[in-house]
């Protein structure tokens, strides 16, 4: 289960090289060593608590490594990168009085010090960014006083304002219902396309990502491996990810990934998981 | 205008640079509130006013202008407080309440010896309660200075400020320092009690930090609103507590003025009132 090579033809954006991680003292991550191209959907799966909220900032150059080291687009990665983020948790109090328009604007100069008015420029840049994410008509609304998948389209949105190459997404899906979870995808997807930004985005469960992953990422036990999504979205490497028996259906056209109790028989002992 | 204002109002010396420093002051405190409220902060705030109140208190002992005492304590307690470097509000609040208890304390040791010296008759009155008409006429101009320093501060941190307010994470992942940020902001918030102290003592200050700034906060719906209906609101209260404070010595036969800071409070009070009265108004139409 090798990450190499890139897809045909695609510039590397990242590479996630030898990276072992450590927090209070016990190792999370070892051996890490992945590359994402511009532009690639990738998925990041991995049973909670697994370490993939810690890959990601470790990607984002908010936590450090005990060795290796994170390039993106060239730079050996630190903050303030052109990495968007969106974290799994943020939650605005309903009476912050922040409007949806100021707040993707942030995105842009949040970083900003001076006096300076916000230039037409970035005024332009949000209108363009809350359009393709479908927000316009909420722009003049409080951000506390959008319903959770609203937030979580303006964290987007906040996200992709500043043009970033590379969008990470921490379980975006968790908190969605089914038909919140397949559009929160297909306009994941349609905007990578529209803006040329490669998506790393973590989650749970492999299922709905199929159709739009270029390759998966997974992790289990502190390790990594990666390739693309018919290399590893199959019976035998899905079931040593799990620790359990896991069963990947072909039905009309799509996969179906169907999890075992926990202790069954039949996992594949002969996968190993690098 | 003879209606609002007793006669001799305008004539009288102490009155014009009154007003000039109260406004300047409350528009100060007014925008400084109205990030305080936003970052759940009003805590902090009242507790650097003890600590301006122990640098007042010090200051008039050694027989310097109350406003460099408020001051520099005020910086030296923020600064503490964000030393501390607490980054989960519960133990920002425990660091905050050690640095008031800590301050509190020293406040009431010199005070005592304030009090108990003859040379600073009044200050215990002008460090608790702020002593707007009687302060010397050359600590306006440093006042106007000070506070035209802390709102072009302010001004020049307020998008880095909001985002590490809204969300420390993103704005550390967008490579902003929010350590840094807040450390500015609690200089700014530092200098802005300081001032606010001076005009209506360090006892009332954080009624003036946090009140316009709540009420406007609820009768608007975006930051610049907010703020410019804080500022309206702040300087609208501070004014109108002047003028009544002077009025209420022709309001009884005994001539007993009602302090500035009591008169302050008061109009405080009845914004904030009919903020949260207009908003559940609001709220039931809608």
């Amino acid at each position: 289960m090798g990450c190499e090579p890139l897809p045909a033809g695609r510039r590397e954006l990242v590479h996630v090289h030898e990276v072992e991680v450590s927090l209070g003292g016990r190792t999370v991550l070892r051996d890490v060593d992945f590359r994402i191209a511009e532009g690639e959907f990738v998925g990041l799966i991995g049973t909670n608590g697994s370490g993939k909220t810690t890959l990601l900032r470790t990607i984002l150059g908010l936590q450090p490594t005990s060795s290796g080291e994170v390039v993106v687009a060239g730079r050996e990665g630190r903050r303030g990168g052109p990495v968007g983020y969106v974290p799994q948790r943020v939650t605005f109090d309903h009476d912050v009085p922040v409007r949806v328009a100021d707040f993707v604007a942030l995105g842009v100069d949040g970083t900003r010090f001076g006096l300076a008015r916000r230039g037409r420029g970035v005024r332009e840049r949000v209108d363009q960014v809350l359009a393709s994410l479908e927000l316009g008509a909420l722009a003049g609304r409080r951000i506390g006083a959008l319903s959770g998948g609203e937030q979580q389209r303006v964290l987007m949105a906040h996200a992709l304002a500043s043009r970033p190459r590379l969008l990470l997404l921490d379980e975006p899906l968790a908190n969605l219902d089914l038909s919140g979870v397949h559009e929160t995808i297909a306009v994941l997807d349609r905007v990578r396309r529209s803006e040329g930004v490669a998506v790393l985005l973590s989650a749970h469960e492999i299922g709905p990502l199929v159709p739009v992953m270029d390759r998966v990422v997974y992790v289990a036990q502190g390790r990594v491996a990666c390739g693309t999504t018919e290399e590893v979205v199959r019976p035998e490497v899905l079931s040593a990810l799990y620790g359990h028996h896991v069963d990947v259906l072909h039905v009309h056209g799509r996969v179906v990934v169907v999890e075992g109790e926990p202790g069954d028989p039949g996992a594949h002992p002969e996968v190993v998981v690098r | 205008m003879h209606w609002l204002v007793e006669p001799g109002f305008w004539s009288n010396p102490v009155v014009g640079p009154a007003l000039i420093l109260g406004a300047v002051v409350a528009a100060v405190s007014a925008a400084v509130g109205v990030v305080v409220v936003v970052r759940g902060q009003s805590f902090a705030g009242h507790a650097l006013t003890d600590v301006a109140m122990a640098g007042g208190a010090g200051a008039s002992l050694v027989g310097a202008t109350p406003l460099v005492g408020f001051l520099l304590a005020g910086i030296v307690g923020g600064a503490s407080i964000e030393a501390a470097g607490a980054e989960r509000v519960r133990d920002r609040d425990v660091a905050t309440g050690v640095v008031l208890g800590g301050a509190a304390g020293l406040t009431a040791l010199l005070l005592y010896f304030v009090s108990s010296s003859t040379s600073a008759t009044g200050s215990t009155q002008s460090v608790l309660f702020g002593s707007v008409f009687t302060v010397s006429p050359s600590v306006v101009p440093l006042g106007v200075a000070v506070a035209a320093a802390t709102l072009a501060t302010l001004f020049g941190v307020r998008r880095p400020l909001l985002l590490s307010s809204l969300s420390p994470e993103l704005a550390a992942a967008r490579g902003v320092r929010p350590r840094v940020v807040s450390l500015v902001f609690v200089v700014v918030l530092a200098a802005s009690v300081a001032l606010s102290a001076l005009v209506i003592g360090a006892i009332l200050s954080t009624a003036l930090l946090v009140g316009p700034a709540s009420a406007a906060l609820r009768v608007s719906r975006g930051l610049v609103g907010a703020t410019v209906g804080a500022i309206v609101a702040g300087v609208a209260a501070v004014e109108l507590g002047i003028v009544a404070s002077y009025d209420s010595f022709y309001w009884s036969a005994a001539h007993r003025s009602v302090p500035v800071s009591a008169c302050v409070v008061a109009v405080v009070l009845v914004e904030v009132a009919a903020s949260a009265g207009w908003s559940r108004w609001r709220r039931g139409r809608g």
